[in-house]
């Protein structure tokens, strides 16, 4: 993929009123570049529900976006707690956010899901203690 | 329906985006929790919301949200104001609650997203 157009961003912690900058970037380049606005809408919101659960549950992370005439690729790095038991944290309405998490408006059980529903392709890998590497996929 | 319909149905007031208010809207959504929102609101749409922190502006951004109501006299600060304008977004102020808001709206025609 030697025309890709690669975007690396480190995602702070701690820090919930920055959370969501990153795919706000990305969202404006890939309007910028003539995306479809369905296409830049799905790895806008995806990458948003990503990005908030690496401020939330892990301690930041690093995001690189790779943009190809084909495909919008997403990986989101964190080294969190990871996730002990992924097929429950993918069902909708189950979340380990804190209560402090949820009056901020996050917190539902529903960023996984929404990371699936809006992507083509997702991929979760994870080591509890060690953590986690999501990689989504939009195709174009 | 357009930003300005919405906004004296509810006799709701303008923070920002004066200039907007002539804009289409198609479709409703009221959560405080923003999840919620990014699961199910639509293209269009305008977003009622007890919820008053930067992320509400920002999940309006990704979803291209048009106009921002904030419920029950809910306060938003400068900084909050100034990220919606930036963005280009309606953000409206109304003293009534969750249920009656969205109730005065959907008897005004305004429908939510498809389930």
């Amino acid at each position: 993929m030697e025309d890709a157009i690669v975007l690396t961003y480190e995602v702070s912690p701690d820090d919930f009123t920055r959370a969501g900058e990153a795919s706000s970037d990305v969202k404006s380049k890939l309007k910028q570049m003539g995306v479809s606005p369905e296409a830049v809408r799905k790895v806008a919101i995806a990458m948003y529900e990503g990005e908030i659960n690496m401020v939330i549950h892990a301690k930041g992370g690093e995001i690189t976006v790779s943009i190809t005439p084909e495909q919008i690729t997403m990986v989101l790095a964190d080294v969190g707690p990871g996730i002990p038991d992924v097929e429950l944290a993918m069902k909708a309405g189950y979340s380990t956010a804190p209560d402090e998490i949820r009056s901020l408006g996050f917190g539902a059980g529903m960023g996984l899901p929404n990371m699936k529903k809006y992507t083509d392709e997702m991929n979760i890998d994870t080591t509890v203690g060690v953590g986690t590497t999501i990689t989504m996929v939009v195709k174009l | 329906m357009t930003v300005e319909d919405v906004r004296a149905t509810l006799g709701a007031r303008v923070l920002v985006g004066e200039e907007h208010l002539d804009r289409e809207v198609r479709s409703a959504c009221g959560s405080d929790m923003m999840s919620d929102v990014l699961a199910f609101s639509k293209d269009h749409s305008v977003l009622l919301t007890g919820l008053v922190n930067p992320q509400v502006v920002r999940t309006a951004e990704m979803l291209d949200i048009v106009c921002i109501i904030f419920i029950r006299g809910k306060k938003a600060d400068e900084k909050l104001l100034e990220m919606a304008r930036e963005r280009g977004l309606v953000v409206l102020e109304t003293g009534h609650r969750m249920f009656t808001a969205c109730g005065m709206l959907y008897a005004a025609g305004l429908r939510g997203g498809a389930v």
